[in-house]
């Protein structure tokens, strides 16, 4: 399937992707009305230090812990995707501290939330790949060789 | 064709099915369970209580899943006997059933220690089922005076589900401190001033040495006056149906990395068991669910041919109350980190070279990747482990790791 997958020489720490994220999962139309004076709550976050930069957003695993560790059973795959049922939710956290990546955290109302590829939401294809201007976040097929 | 039997139809049952469905999707299974209810994951309970979850909601693969697994599922039926040799079970409802393969997802039941005159007492719960849920929720109404005995984990949840439909609850402990078993004295007194501040009356370092009727007698000499009592002291592993067919048990049913126990053709995951905790390097019970889950689908697998291990098994939770969310870990060997506030603390635990356990207070963004250094057993000298410590994240990893596993299919 394809993924989000992050180049880090490639990446200029510009946090773009963090904006573009935000914005597609805002649910709203206009992206100044969406961000503007609000904290932004972006499920991709750039890290780094003071020589490098990089992108980390959920990987998607070939056998996600999330799903097996999800108390309600609200994280589930959907054609490879895992994404999070919302309104089965409690807000345990569990998912965030199974994750190695650090890619799930509690939203803004308590439950759980991470990158599900933008298939839910209007932009239809993630949206920090599409705006990435050095295309250090690339959506597509690799090779899924496990372990 | 091969014939499966699961005992258990909890998170562990739930988990064998997917491990068999993922290499055998012939094979005849049938899944025997006391719970009259379909598949649903047992900490939702408290959560129920507090109205966050309702009963459809709280299924945990939907209620199709047996159907669409091809599952012939019993409820509300009990094993009664193993008889190995005759590769059967024996069930309450007096059918035997032949097998194949064997897997016990027996959970476990909670403990009561022999407390006087709890026979005088009329309204008196457990709660670790959604029977014992929905038996409080009839009970327990806006004047009841709750007394939960044990604040661990269960008994301070059940406290949190129940103070808004109570008129108090009050939580009592022979342990000094609230969550004993998870938490050490720097932090857990945040914690109890939390529970205080959203309501709950905790009587640490105290506990019943007498009931009588509406009184518990204490042993400070306190009497405590209640309408509804929860013993929330812990749970015990199911082992008697493998014990008494002659199978290995310790605290738990033994099992080795595959979940085999040591009768041939019979398998064990989740409560029930007690398996390797790679913290500690010592078998122990890790009964939490996300471990029932890896050990159900484990166990699953191999009974279908696989080859699949469960070999990086901690204790591990993740909990919160009134907002404030606690992580924990592992075994606590020797700290090699703390932060403390007054809301919140931080303590990494480390030995050997490797981090072995942690609890985080407050802050518990991205806890995941302290998990994940303990379950993986990572040397700590090849990582920059004075960066992780302050905050969890991927620098310290170094490039080839990122490159591995931001950049591939992991």
């Amino acid at each position: 399937m394809k993924r989000v997958y992050v180049n880090e020489q490639w990446c200029l720490g510009c946090h773009l992707c963090e904006y573009n994220c935000a914005f597609a999962n805002s649910g709203e139309s206009d992206m100044v009305k969406a961000l503007k004076g609000k904290p932004i709550r972006p499920r991709i976050r750039v890290e780094g230090d003071d020589r490098i930069t990089y992108a980390v957003s959920c990987r998607h695993c070939l056998d996600p812990l999330c799903i097996r560790s999800c108390i309600s059973g609200a994280l589930h795959r959907e054609n490879g995707v895992v994404c999070i049922d919302h309104d089965k939710c409690v807000g345990c956290l569990t998912c965030v501290l199974v994750c190695p990546y650090g890619a799930v955290q509690a939203g803004p109302d308590g439950a759980a939330m991470k990158c599900e590829l933008c298939l839910h939401n209007a932009s239809g294809e993630p949206a920090c790949a599409a705006g990435c201007p050095n295309r250090a976040i690339v959506y597509e097929e690799r090779e899924e060789a496990k372990g | 064709m091969k014939k499966y039997l699961i005992i258990g139809g909890s998170i562990a049952g739930v988990s064998c099915v997917e491990g068999i469905r993922s290499r055998d999707e012939e094979g005849e299974i049938t899944l025997v369970t006391a719970e009259p209810f379909s598949n649903y994951g047992r900490p939702l309970i408290s959560y129920y209580l507090e109205g966050k979850t309702d009963i459809p909601r709280m299924s945990w693969r939907g209620e199709d899943f047996y159907e669409k697994n091809r599952v012939d599922v019993r409820h509300a039926v009990t094993a009664e006997k193993l008889e190995p040799e005759a590769k059967r079970v024996i069930l309450s409802t007096g059918e035997a059933l032949p097998y194949d393969e064997l897997c016990l997802c027996l959970g476990s039941h909670p403990f009561s220690p022999r407390f006087e005159g709890l026979e005088t007492v009329e309204n008196r719960f457990f709660f670790t089922t959604l029977s014992d849920a929905l038996a409080l929720e009839k009970t327990v109404t806006k004047a009841s005076r709750v007394l939960i005995v044990g604040a661990g984990f269960i008994g301070l949840k059940c406290a949190e589900g129940l103070r808004d439909r109570a008129g108090s609850v009050t939580v009592c402990d022979l342990a000094e401190r609230a969550m004993s078993a998870n938490l050490d004295a720097d932090c857990a007194p945040i914690l109890e001033k939390h529970l205080a501040e959203n309501g709950l009356r905790l009587m640490l370092g105290d506990t019943v040495t007498r009931f009588e009727g509406q009184t518990a007698h204490m042993k400070s000499g306190k009497d405590v006056g209640f309408d509804v009592l929860v013993i929330a002291i812990g749970t015990r592993p199911n082992v008697s149906l493998l014990a008494e067919a002659g199978g290995s048990v310790g605290k738990g049913i033994l099992v080795g990395e595959g979940m085999e126990t040591s009768l041939p053709g019979v398998w064990a995951a989740g409560d029930c068991t007690e398996s390797m905790d790679v913290s500690a390097g010592a078998p122990g019970l890790l009964a939490v669910l996300p471990n029932a889950s890896l050990q159900g689908f484990c166990a699953g697998a191999n009974m279908a041919g696989g080859s699949e291990k469960f070999d990086k098994g901690i204790k591990m939770n993740s909990i919160g109350f009134f907002g404030l969310h606690i992580m924990s870990a592992g075994t606590y060997t020797e700290p090699v980190y703390t932060e403390l506030t007054d809301t919140g603390c931080k303590k990494l635990f480390a030995k050997d070279g490797v981090l072995t356990g942690f609890i985080l207070l407050g802050d518990t963004a991205r806890a995941g990747i302290y998990t994940s250094l303990i379950r993986e057993r990572t040397p700590l000298a090849s990582i920059d482990f004075e960066a992780v410590k302050r905050e969890p994240s991927l620098v310290p990893f170094g490039r080839d790791y990122r490159a591995k596993k931001l950049g591939g299919a992991v």
